[in-house]
């Protein structure tokens, strides 16, 4: 054997990886556990261990608490309705009496592929008060002027509906590759048996759905928690604080103020808060499925 | 299955969310190339009076968006080079390839894939302050060269060549590079132009990162100029929609042309178990 070529072929990746991926990680939690902020940030010698002071700090944050509501608040509402209209596009498209395909796929999918700065500009002008798409459309029914970025109120549910139109092809896809995945001879049986097609959608198109849900929602919940670019460019977390996220708060604490010790253990507790909701969900699929976690846990492919 | 009469149905419903889909980026183009003020009217256009090109040309001769159009090709083209070639050299090596703690090395990456980018954000900063490397096009492209979900994706594909293939290379006296180079790139090209896609549009559409590591104007990629711009001309709604179409449209294009690759690269991710 010659000098071992495995080794050589995975070494660059690796040392990447390890140096600007898992040593940041790893250093965030001693990040954490430091007061670094502007003076550390100008000179090392004024860095000081604080141990868990940051994170005392952050539990008698009001702006945390905001944030992680708003977050939630985002996460709960935003990806249940994305995996709905998904389904609902899925479902649509998938039927067999439908043509062009394709064509309804891509559309539904172009979205997906804009960039999240442009989209997010294109609906701050859609949402405006006076002269927006949105408030046109409204009023033709009687309702409004509604003032959507403006509001303390409405401020979240007009990211959330940017967030669903942007993300809910990428669900779509999924779903509509879970759909060819079931047997046809399971609807033909029900057909026989005299199930109506709302009857085979309870029985059988959702329960043989279940993995590919777990996936989705698993997705929908640890992308929608980084919620970031939607607040930034459209409300810069306002009115009144309620559309700042977790990240956005880290951003400004880290980036603007240099607080970089305390924005680490934002950043981490976040990270845990998503690691325990991912942890849950596969769980309780387990429980569901008996073992099986459904598609894409990662390990064993072959 | 379906009923003949539920057919139109089935297509009204289709063509209005494809129309609810395309309006705002229809209301985006339209708006750009309206002449100045007729995106602030009431009630609001679909269709300009007038087609004009006047605000791309202000955009490239006032602004500064050719220099971000640039900075933003040359980052999304680094990245995905590199990236492509080092995550399908490890991708193939942990698939077909015996080195000491091989699998171990795999499980602890597959394990890491749940760690979101923005955990090591802060410190990665500082490193690459360390090593002077802040707004250069260094502190976008390094972070990026390599991803254990590329290697993961590449791995899982490479798993499929069959080794006699590779042993008859060998046989024919081919050393390891040249395996990997005339047998393992061609028989894994989908997968590679789906990591390379995936690199693209991460790269090009990337936010948090470049804001935070480039603030030199200069250096600012398109999303991170548009951001600024936001700022500055909020009034010019005709002039940020043609902003907007300038970094939305390249990938729109790659990923139309492409798209095969692309949803069958998401579709393999959901359903490998």
């Amino acid at each position: 054997m010659r000098r071992n070529p495995g080794a050589l072929f995975v070494a660059p990746a690796l040392c990447l990886i390890a140096a600007f991926f898992l040593l940041p990680v790893a250093a965030s939690f001693l990040l954490s556990l430091t007061d670094f902020d502007i003076y550390a940030v100008a000179d090392l010698a004024n860095l000081r261990v604080v141990g868990v002071r940051n994170y005392v700090t952050l539990l008698r944050d009001p702006l945390f608490w905001v944030a992680l509501r708003n977050t939630v608040y985002f996460v709960a509402v935003a990806g249940p309705l994305s995996i709905i209209v998904s389904l609902a596009a899925a479902l649509l498209i998938s039927a067999t009496a439908v043509r062009a395909k394709g064509l309804f796929r891509t559309l539904y999918f172009l979205p997906v592929v804009t960039g999240l700065v442009a989209i997010a500009v294109v609906w701050r002008y859609l949402y405006h008060p006076r002269f927006g798409l949105l408030n046109a459309a409204l009023g033709l029914v009687g309702i409004g002027p509604l003032d959507w970025l403006g509001d303390p109120t409405l401020a979240m549910p007009a990211i959330i509906l940017m967030a669903v139109w942007k993300n809910f092809g990428f669900n779509m896809v999924i779903f509509i590759a879970g759909l060819q995945s079931i047997p046809e001879r399971l609807y033909e049986a029900a057909s026989t048996d005299g199930a109506g097609t709302v009857q085979q959608f309870w029985r059988i198109t959702l329960p043989m759905l279940t993995p590919t849900f777990v996936f989705v929602g698993v997705m929908a919940v640890v992308g929608n928690f980084q919620l970031f670019a939607e607040p930034y460019v459209m409300t810069q977390g306002g009115p009144a604080h309620s559309t700042l996220s977790i990240v956005l708060y880290m951003y400004e604490e880290g980036f603007r103020w240099w607080s970089l010790g305390y924005a680490a253990a934002l950043a981490l507790v976040l990270f845990a808060i998503v690691l325990a909701v991912t942890l849950l969900t596969r769980l309780r699929a387990r429980n569901v499925f008996g073992g099986e976690a459904g598609p894409a846990t990662g390990e064993s492919a072959a | 299955m379906m009923h003949r009469a539920r057919v139109p149905l089935l297509y009204a419903a289709l063509i209005g969310g494809a129309v609810l889909t395309m309006l705002p980026l229809w209301w985006m183009i339209a708006a750009s190339l309206m002449p100045t003020g007729e995106a602030n009217t009431f009630p609001p256009r679909l269709w300009p009076s007038r087609v004009t090109g006047e605000h791309y040309a202000d955009l490239f001769e006032r602004l500064n968006l050719a220099r971000y159009a640039a900075n933003s090709v040359l980052i999304a083209v680094a990245v995905t080079a590199i990236s492509v070639v080092l995550n399908s050299l490890a991708g193939y090596a942990f698939a077909k390839l015996a080195f000491a703690g091989r699998d171990r090395i795999f499980r602890v990456l597959v394990a890491a894939l749940v760690i979101p980018g923005q955990l090591g954000m802060l410190p990665l900063f500082l490193i690459l302050r360390q090593l002077g490397l802040i707004n250069t096009y260094w502190a976008v492209i390094i972070p990026g060269m390599a991803s254990i979900y590329g290697i993961f994706l590449v791995r899982q594909y490479a798993l499929s060549i069959p080794d006699p293939l590779l042993d008859a290379a060998r046989v024919d006296g081919a050393g390891e590079w040249r395996v990997y180079w005339e047998v393992v790139l061609p028989v894994c090209r989908p997968i590679l132009v789906t990591l390379g896609l995936f690199s693209l549009m991460g790269a090009w559409n990337d936010f948090l990162w470049p804001l935070v590591v480039l603030t030199d104007g200069d250096m600012h990629t398109l999303p991170v100029g548009l951001a600024n711009l936001v700022g500055e001309h909020v009034q010019d709604t005709e002039l940020m929609m043609a902003g907007a179409v300038l970094t939305v449209l390249p990938v729109v294009i790659v990923f139309v042309a492409l798209q095969r690759f692309y949803i069958a690269g998401i579709m393999s991710g959901s359903l490998k178990e």
